[in-house]
């Protein structure tokens, strides 16, 4: 066998490895979930009988409920302060403290967890000492997944305002439009794809948060993930094996779906693209 | 500057651009525009020319009001607009790369500077059609830019300009993103429209050729203040200094001394000839002068030329076909090295000389400027 | 002229509130936060009542000094060997996701064009699943009873079931498994943008390949791998759920000291004291990272 069809089989095979690697965990997972035994590691027969077991927790299913709304209003709030973050350090460059700026929100993304979570809930605990005000709960989430989420939607709304020329600011300046409109009308449309893809990056992220949950919740409110935290601290539960299917599918399908639709419209450009540049040269 | 004060004379109601004194500077240090006076008359088109970092842009970018101006002031028909907003100028600019709206179509590109006015939809879409004739790209309307050619990009980003009908124009590099061979029927296009439509240019480019073809007077910028404002020709043919003629095209300079200073002729002494000029120079004997002579106005020749004047010889040492002409190199006893330029009218290629070959340069007495500065 | 100064006025406060809104925010809710842990690391257990901790009403702040917390971290062995001990796990799994990625992301780039956008969307899927269930599923997977153990056995490749669960090896398997991608990604990036032409030139200059790898690829894929080895490194360091899940009791982490300094012993003056000489720990790295990040956008301008 010749030496770079020799290499080719390591490549693929290196990369089947780690494909294995990744997709071992989640793939035991679903199957598990279908196991009709209570030992979630041994196989009996398959069964939805996890399933039926998962509609009746009330506890995790209102868990779920509260993630998801946790997870939407924070997701909401991170790409509003991360457009404004991602606007305040790439449209202008010279400003006092920009410096520090860009540091604090690039903090969240590189403290641990735990560090974040504790600082919040200090700060949040200091600030109900002297205003009597918030309680622990809802809101203290929200702003702990949404100072994380910012943090991840400037890095999404910056890298496409990076791509943006700034150019078409000033042309659309040039053409009669005040500063306001120069966002509505040119700005935003622009940046409409990073939002929403900045929206389901910090949703997913709110979705799968335990730490910042943990320390910022009151009593009430359990989030999904801390639900199930607590649970596989104390063993292994074949419940949480038929939630994660769920979210696993659920997921998979967005992903695909939206990566499908991204590739089409790629494709669709590129061919319109040569099209023109025939057209003119016929 | 003699030719401010001559343009200053000019009657007002001719003159549609004046500046004053205009003067940027970024970082309380750094000088981009430095003291810039200049009038632009109706009808004109009026090139920056330099290099990059000369302040062209800059100068641009104040006219249009995308920078705030640190001394100065800009009149548009007598208008103090200074401090005026982009978008209240009655000026327009047709960018560099063109900036057209990536999510709108070529309609709606051309649209949107109307929209913002409130004219009426029907004015709007008259306009509009109007512009796209012109610009020959009905047929594209629908199109988003993505979608066009680079030429067609190209007149989509002007008549969007074009649209408002505004006073003055201002192209930044208008021609650059474009290859060689698709910028000349596309310059031709573009002086087309412009001329139809009447419309006062203020162009900025770094290319010689683009601001000679396009303009009908030049400015030749460097580190933030004009070296030279005229028309091409007399900027390419009459450089004040060695700058402008440096960067104008190629030229090669003799340094000398000036010995016989007369009415209607002077003599250049230097290191490799003397140079006898057909006419008279504000300068006096004595006086150190660069003497400028570009390579086509150069003869070679393999014979010794008679006369004391206007020759030198050297040795061949490159020889640089181009095609339409070819360019050799000759270094000079004196170890100085000129280029001089020969027509290629024959399909003979070989003109006799080659590497290493002794040639002669000559010139006549009306080939060369003398710089004073 | 009043008029325009009028409108350069309004131009100027759009400009302030697109810098003022995120400024508020992240001061609020980074800046601050991190100056009160400070604050409160110096600061002396007296019960477990903040008010005690934090007192505004005599002037701003009162600041009585108090080093106790960072003293006892400093006496008592048990915490240095615990971020000694953070160091080498996140310093390890760095390691591990760099040999398993670096040639993963290399043969990636490599791969035939219209497979990569389906390869990299492979990568990303499961950062988009749950974080928390894929360590559980590693859980069902190593327990003595788990399924690796019960495949082996019922094949008779062993005869008693792994001691591969709650131990170090269960930990760093679940750390790589997590941060693989972190480092695949920029890894990715880095070089699927390296310009073949490179290696061309080398071949052309009388470089065989391993050479050419070692001379060409990596030092012009070295921003990627300090950015894949410091977004590895840095939360590794301060992970909690991958130990809480997976590491059992003899494996110490920071993140786990801190946790159980705050929720098991009320100690909030330790527990920000931990955090405060945890964070001193990732400050360097950290600086790389940014410094390696700005030559990165400078470059691309």
């Amino acid at each position: 066998m010749s030496q770079a069809s020799n290499n080719k089989l390591f490549a693929k095979g290196w990369m089947i490895a780690v494909y294995t690697f990744l997709y071992l965990p989640i793939i035991t997972l679903v199957v598990f979930s279908f196991n009709d035994s209570k030992l979630v590691t041994v196989w009996s027969h398959a069964s939805f009988r996890w399933y039926e077991a998962l509609v009746k927790d009330t506890a995790l299913i209102e868990a779920v409920l509260l993630s998801l709304k946790i997870a939407f209003l924070s997701a909401l709030m991170s790409v509003f302060f991360g457009t404004f973050t991602a606007f305040a350090l790439n449209r202008y460059k010279r400003f006092k403290g920009r410096t520090l700026l860009s540091s604090m929100s690039s903090m969240p993304l590189v403290m641990p967890d735990v560090i974040v979570g504790l600082s919040l809930l200090l700060m949040i605990v200091s600030v109900q000492h002297w205003l009597g005000y918030p309680q622990k709960g809802l809101l203290t989430i929200l702003l702990g997944h949404a100072l994380l989420g910012t943090a991840y939607a400037a890095v999404v709304v910056t890298s496409r305002l990076r791509e943006m020329d700034s150019k078409l600011d000033e042309a659309a300046m040039d053409l009669g439009c005040k500063p306001w409109q120069v966002f509505t009308l040119v700005t935003f449309p622009l940046l409409t794809p990073a939002l929403v893809s900045a929206f389901l990056l910090t949703f997913t992220l709110s979705f799968d948060d335990v730490v910042l949950s943990s320390f910022l919740s009151g009593p009430g409110y359990s989030t999904m993930p801390m639900v199930i935290f607590s649970r596989a601290r104390l063993g292994l539960n074949p419940t949480i094996n038929a939630v994660a299917t769920v979210t696993i599918i659920v997921v998979t399908i967005a992903v695909i779906a939206s990566s499908f639709y991204t590739s089409y419209q790629e494709r669709k450009r590129r061919r319109e693209e040569a099209q023109a540049y025939s057209d003119t040269n016929k | 500057m003699a030719t401010t004060a001559k343009e200053n004379s000019k009657p007002a109601q001719d003159v549609l651009l004046r500046v004053e004194g205009l003067t940027k500077i970024y970082d309380g240090t750094v000088k981009a525009v430095d003291d810039v006076s200049l009038t632009v008359t109706k009808g004109e088109i009026f090139a920056l020319l330099g290099g990059s970092g000369c302040g062209k842009s800059t100068l641009l970018r104040m006219l249009a009001g995308f920078e705030i101006p640190t001394k100065g002031k800009i009149f548009l028909a007598n208008q103090d607009i200074t401090n005026l907003p982009p978008y209240q100028r009655p000026i327009n600019m047709m960018f560099q790369s063109y900036a057209l709206f990536p999510h709108l179509s070529v309609w709606e590109n051309v649209a949107f500077g109307l929209k913002r006015d409130g004219m009426p939809k029907d004015e709007i879409a008259a306009r509009v059609e109007a512009m796209l004739s012109l610009a020959q790209l009905n047929k594209y309307a629908k199109r988003k830019p993505h979608q066009l050619s680079g030429g067609q990009q190209q007149r989509v980003a002007l008549v969007r300009s074009l649209a408002k009908r505004p006073q003055l124009l201002l192209l930044d590099e208008p021609l650059g993103a474009l290859d060689k061979k698709l910028r000349e029927t596309t310059q031709l296009e573009l002086v087309n429209i412009i001329e139809e439509v009447g419309v006062t240019c203020v162009l900025v480019t770094h290319d010689q050729e683009e601001a000679m073809t396009m303009a009908s007077r030049i400015a030749v910028m460097s580190e933030g203040y004009f070296l030279q404002v005229g028309a091409p020709d007399a900027v390419y043919e009459m450089p004040n200094s060695r700058q402008v003629a440096d960067f104008i095209g190629n030229v090669n300079i003799f340094d000398g001394v000036i010995e016989e200073d007369e009415a209607d002729h002077v003599t250049v002494r230097c290191a490799e000839c003397v140079h006898y000029v057909g006419h008279g120079v504000s300068g006096h004997s004595g006086m150190a002068v660069g003497v400028a002579l570009r390579p086509e106005k150069i003869i070679l020749s393999k014979e010794k030329p008679k006369g004391d004047y206007n020759w030198c010889a050297g040795e061949v040492i490159e020889i640089v076909y181009f095609g339409a002409h070819t360019t050799y190199h000759l270094k000079l006893d004196s170890g100085k090295v000129i280029k001089a330029q020969e027509l290629n009218n024959t399909r003979d290629l070989s003109f006799g000389l080659t590497w290493g070959d002794r040639a002669y340069a000559q010139w006549n007495d009306l080939a060369m400027v003398v710089l004073t500065q | 002229m009043a008029k325009n100064q009028g409108l350069l006025n309004k131009l100027l406060d759009g400009r302030n509130a697109v810098i003022g809104v995120p400024y508020f925010w992240f001061l609020l809710l980074a800046a601050i936060p991190l100056l009160i842990v400070l604050k409160i690391s110096l600061s002396e257990m007296e019960g477990t009542q903040v008010s005690n901790m934090i007192d505004w009403r005599e002037g701003w702040p009162k600041l009585t000094l108090n080093f106790s917390s960072y003293q006892f971290i400093l006496t008592d062995s048990l915490y240095i060997k615990t971020y000694l001990s953070s160091i080498k796990y996140a310093l390890i799994t760095t390691l591990l996701c760099l040999v398993i990625g670096y040639p993963f992301a290399y043969f990636m780039a490599r791969s035939p064009k219209h497979l990569q956008p389906m390869l990299l969307m492979l990568i990303m899927l499961p950062f988009w699943t749950s974080f928390l269930l894929r360590i559980y599923a590693w859980k069902t997977l190593l327990v003595s009873n788990g399924v690796i153990n019960n495949i082996l056995m019922s094949l008779h490749i062993i005869d008693a079931p792994l001691a591969m669960m709650n131990n170090s090896f269960s930990l760093l398997l679940g750390m790589v498994y997590s941060y693989l991608p972190f480092m695949i990604l920029p890894l990715y990036a880095n070089l699927s943008k390296l310009d073949l032409r490179y290696l061309e030139a080398a071949a052309d200059l009388g470089t065989s390949p391993f050479k050419a790898f070692w001379l060409i690829t990596v030092p012009l894929s070295k921003a990627g791998i300090i950015a894949g080895s410091m977004l590895v490194f840095i939360p590794a360091v301060g992970e909690y759920v991958i130990p809480e899940l997976l590491g059992g009791s003899s494996t110490l982490m920071i993140g786990r000291v801190l946790w159980d300094e705050f929720f098991s012993n009320y100690d909030w003056p330790m527990a920000s004291a931990v955090a405060v000489v945890m964070i001193l720990l990732i400050l360097l790295p950290m600086a790389v990272y940014n410094k390696s990040q700005a030559e990165l956008s400078e470059g691309k301008s």
